[in-house]
């Protein structure tokens, strides 16, 4: 699902470019889950958001679902996002102008690929009942992230991406929203890439992978 | 200090916000103090008129005076100094008695001359720089002096005599107040009071009252873009502000602080302002001078000078202004929580929770302007009415569009539409203000646009039918007028004399007109209500006709009766006056004949083939000499009458798109400042599979729905303002009431222009947003601010 090849990525500062991946190289079948660490500013997240095709590396190439990310341009990529994946957000990311309802469903709507009865499945999954009409800030943490991951699975993306999903929750609550994502993702057959600090959390993927100043050790 | 330069710092990294936070002060304070300029400079010009020779303070006897009669009272030991006054060559001319004339009636430079013996020698005149190139005063040795009032001439008596052709006569004696009168006085004659009140000012109140709540609109507009700007500079900072207060600051330093950054700011946009009014002033005075001078008579000079009084006011308006932009923001400074979370969109929330609050304030205001409007009386009733009305619309305008916006998202179909509407929702509380700006501006422009344009519609068709008449001629003196009429006897279809003398109505200076019985004015007449058979009561003398703007100021109906020496006379017919601010009477020629026997007829009006006007014309100024002010068309009357009714708009029509563009600033400000707190908002977005490009596209969009909108509300808004203008202002300030008219290519217009304001201040930001690279928007999921 997601062949990762030799990149490379740096950031421009005041003092020059500060490289923050070097030659990085991963692959992810379908329905594999595989669990990134590293410690605070290894390059996991720009790895995820490389992965996600929200930004390009500067050099090395991105394969998903058999196309690669070098030759599409700005639409292309954003019509991939939209159609083959799901992100999960440390922030969980919310619209706060919609409410629950059609937060989760809007990736799926907008891809064209919303099914009602799978919505109200996640909804019902997700312990999200009653809350419908609610807005985002009306609801707590964990009641956030189980939206923000309904509304990645809701248009069964092939891969799903996860940024420190439980990173914001207490321990309770971000091992039973990890529970849950794990137990949906693996209903839907996706692929899943999830980046945690948490050993004991990366214990329950699949594959394991460390990342130390933009390498994998 | 260091506190304070952690604070300025947010300056210095956002100085776009920086520049447009002074921008609007400075353009609203450049607005308010142009006009205030404009007002002080024509007020200084009514008091110098007023004030000539003392007319304002001094005592003085009228009534029948020679040069005789002068030097009898001289011998008699009264204290008295011989004035004549006329007008020749459309210049006011004052002739004086230096010697005689008593230090109180002095004029600036006037005696430096008198001891040099130059105005006695009687070959020097004293008049205004502007007035030196006048063409009556040709051959005369003119001095220039700021102390006269423009298009008035001040010599000496005899001088005067010869200029206004009335040897031996006196208008007036002035009484010299420091010397007590022999006796009482004569029983021909009569004391005088000054002028309790100038009349020009007056007058001219109206105009100016206009002028000022203009600028004073501008001004507000402007207010909202500093607090805009002010409210959310001072959302970005809070959690800096938090900071601070940790670090040890206390909340009244810390507001000290913040107020002292603020006054600093607003004393150099107020700086600046005054400034830019002064450039304002400058452009518009010429236009506004000449239109006191066209509908009032008022001498203003074209130049401005440099006050400090106006100067001072503008950066006082300019202090006070951003006080009240930032007084909620410098509350909240001082109740800051230091413990409470950062959260950008709690000041939005607030927002969102004042708007029922705001709402309920507008239907409060608009109860008001109702109020005022159904009790109140007088031209502030009117612009309560007005204030009322628009502050009102202002407060409601959130919640309104809150509403259509809901209403909108509701018919939504797919989720980028509900998106759209719910997210445009969101930004009201921020866009807000801006919004009202708009809406106040675009109303301001229908309202007024409405109100000049009735006003065209209206004037041009009085000026056809009051302007029957093909030629108007004005003979010099009455032998040459009966020569005139002889002559044209045979080469005319109608003679028809215009007689006028000036009369008092309710302290009011105004005119008596008499008119001769003919078709011209029977069938032309702009009669607004009459009794039966009203030309042939006029005519025999059984009643006469008031103009619109004395029947309203002294409540006269049909059937009520005016004094006028000679006997009392039923009102029979009131008609229109526009462009006269002054009551005016108009009786049948014989009666006025028998009530005033001594006024000449020196004014003609003739009715002849339209073809033939031009020929005419030239025969009568080479058989009888006369000028081109003698002898005038209907059509130079018409092009000069509306000529002077567009310049009196053309100050209205530049503040009216001065104002749409500070609301255009006022969009670009909010836009520019949001922006950077939109992209938590928009990147998840853009995340789940929308280019930056469409993103841009629809915050543009967004933009254009929220300007369109708020223009479409604004045009009923405009015509509420056009109503209570022409029904309730122009009736209290003028005396006359216009029928409305509605010109809806003219909304259309205006439409479009509040859009392209939109577009040019929605372009930048979205030209931004587009440009956002993915890093930045992928710091809004690393790190959520």
């Amino acid at each position: 699902m997601l062949v990762v090849d030799d990149i490379h990525k740096s950031y421009p500062t005041a003092e020059g470019p500060v490289p923050v991946l070097s030659g990085v190289s991963l692959g992810l079948a379908a329905g594999e889950s595989l669990a990134l660490t590293g410690e605070s500013g290894s390059g996991k997240s720009t790895l995820l958001h490389l992965a996600a095709a929200l930004d390009r590396p500067d050099q090395g190439g991105i394969t998903l679902a058999g196309t690669p990310l070098a030759g599409l341009d700005d639409a292309g990529l954003a019509r991939l996002r939209r159609d083959r994946i799901g992100i999960v957000f440390q922030q969980f990311n919310l619209i706060p102008s919609l409410t629950v309802a059609a937060n989760l469903a809007f990736q799926a709507r907008l891809a064209g690929r919303h099914d009602p009865d799978w919505t109200a499945e996640l909804t019902g999954s997700l312990g999200l009942e009653g809350l419908e009409r609610r807005y985002p800030d009306e609801l707590s943490g964990g009641q956030q992230q189980r939206v923000a991951i309904g509304r990645a699975l809701a248009g069964r993306p092939g891969l799903i991406l996860a940024d420190e999903p439980t990173g914001n929750l207490d321990e309770a609550t971000g091992a039973a929203v990890l529970g849950l994502m794990l137990g949906l993702v693996a209903e839907t057959g996706a692929a899943l890439l999830m980046v945690t600090h948490s050993e004991r959390l990366a214990a329950r993927l699949d594959r394991r992978l460390h990342l130390r100043a933009g390498r994998l050790a | 200090m260091t506190a304070l330069s952690a604070l300025l710092s947010h300056w210095r990294r956002h100085p776009l916000q920086l520049a447009l936070l002074l921008l609007g002060l400075a353009l609203a304070t450049a607005l308010w103090s142009g006009v205030q300029a404009i007002n002080a400079e024509a007020r200084a010009a009514y008091a110098r008129a007023a004030s000539v020779l003392g007319q304002d303070r001094l005592d003085r006897l009228v009534g029948p005076l020679t040069v005789a009669r002068y030097a009898e009272l001289r011998r008699a030991g009264w204290p008295v100094s011989p004035v004549l006054e006329g007008r020749a060559g459309g210049l006011r001319v004052l002739g004086i008695e230096p010697l005689t004339l008593p230090r109180e009636a002095a004029v600036s430079g006037l005696p430096a001359l008198a001891e040099a013996g130059a105005l006695l020698a009687g070959e020097v005149a004293l008049v205004h720089p502007e007035t030196l190139g006048a063409e009556a005063l040709a051959g005369l040795e003119l001095l220039a002096s700021d102390g006269i009032p423009p298009g008035t001439v001040l010599a000496d008596i005899g001088l005067a005599e010869r200029l206004l052709d009335r040897r031996g006569e006196i208008s007036a004696l002035i009484l010299d107040p420091a010397r007590p009168l022999p006796g009482p006085v004569p029983p021909d004659l009569r004391l005088q009071k000054p002028a309790p009140e100038d009349g020009l000012a007056r007058l001219t109140d109206s105009f100016h009252l206009n002028l000022t709540a203009f600028g004073f609109l501008a001004f507000a507009v402007g207010i909202f873009i500093t607090h805009s700007a002010v409210g959310l500079a001072f959302e970005q900072r809070r959690p800096v502000f938090r900071t601070l207060r940790s670090l040890g600051v206390s909340a009244r330093g810390l507001a000290g602080l913040v107020l002292l950054e603020l006054l600093a700011l607003a004393l150099v946009a107020g700086v600046a302002g005054v400034v830019l009014g002064y450039a304002v002033a400058a452009a518009l005075l010429p236009d506004v001078a000449a239109t006191l001078g066209g509908l009032y008579g008022a001498p203003v000079p074209g130049g401005l000078e440099l006050r400090a009084e106006w100067g001072a006011a503008g950066i006082g308006m300019a202090l006070a202004g951003t006080l009240v932009a930032a007084a909620g923001g410098l509350w909240q400074v001082w109740r800051l929580p230091i413990l409470a979370s950062a959260q950008p969109r709690a000041w939005g929330r607030a927002n969102a929770r004042a708007r029922a609050a705001q709402a309920v304030a507008g239907l409060g205001l608009w109860g008001m302007a109702g109020l005022a409007l159904g009790l109140g009386s007088g031209l502030w009733a009117g612009f309560a009415v007005l204030a009322g009305l628009l502050l009102g619309a202002a407060l409601l305008l959130p919640a309104v569009l809150a509403g259509l916006l809901a209403l909108a998202g509701r018919g939504a179909r797919s989720i980028l539409a509900e998106w759209f509407w719910a997210d445009t929702r969101q930004q009201l509380p921020g866009l807000s203000l801006a919004l009202m700006a708009l809406l106040l501006a675009v109303a301001a422009n229908v309202g007024v646009g409405t109100m000049v344009a009735s006003f065209r519609a209206t004037f041009t068709g009085w000026l056809d039918q009051r302007l029957a008449s093909e030629l108007y001629l004005t003979a010099p003196d009455p032998a040459t007028a009966r020569a005139m009429r002889d002559w044209l006897q045979p080469r005319v279809a109608a003679i028809l004399p215009i007689v006028e003398v000036e009369q008092e109505f309710g302290g009011q200076p105004g005119s008596v007109y008499g008119l001769v019985d003919h078709a011209t004015y029977r069938e032309n007449w702009p009669l607004l209500s009459a009794s039966p058979e009203v030309w042939d009561r006029v005519r025999d003398g059984g009643g006469l006709l008031v103009n619109e703007q004395m029947a309203r100021r002294q409540g006269l109906a049909l059937g009520d009766e005016v004094d006028l020496p000679g006997g009392i006379l039923p009102v029979v017919g009131v008609y229109s006056d526009y462009g006269n601010p002054s009551p005016q009477v108009i009786l049948g020629l014989t009666a006025f004949r028998a009530r005033y026997p001594d006024v000449a007829e020196l004014r003609f009006a003739l009715r002849l083939p339209a073809d033939e006007v031009e020929r005419l014309a030239a025969d009568l100024r080479a058989r009888f000499g006369l000028g081109e002010e003698a002898v005038v068309d209907q059509a130079g009357i018409k092009g000069f009458s509306l000529q002077v009714f567009e310049r009196t708009f053309a100050v209205t029509a530049a503040l009216n798109a001065l104002t749409l563009g500070v609301a255009g600033l006022a969009m670009l400000a909010s836009l520019l400042t949001l922006a950077g707190l939109r992209l938590p908002q928009l990147a998840p977005v853009w995340a789940m599979g929308l280019t930056r490009g469409r993103l841009a596209r629809l915050d543009l969009l967004r933009t254009l729905v929220l300007a369109a909108l708020t223009a479409l509300l604004a045009l009923p808004l405009g015509l509420a303002l056009a109503w209570v203008l022409l029904a309730v202002v122009n009736v209290e300030a003028f005396g006359w009431r216009l029928p409305m008219r509605v010109f809806p290519g003219d909304w259309l217009v205006l439409v479009l222009a509040a859009l392209a304001a939109a577009l040019v201040a929605g372009a930048l930001p979205a030209l931004r947003l587009a440009r956002t690279t993915p890093a930045a928007m992928l710091r809004v999921f690393a790190n959520e601010r």
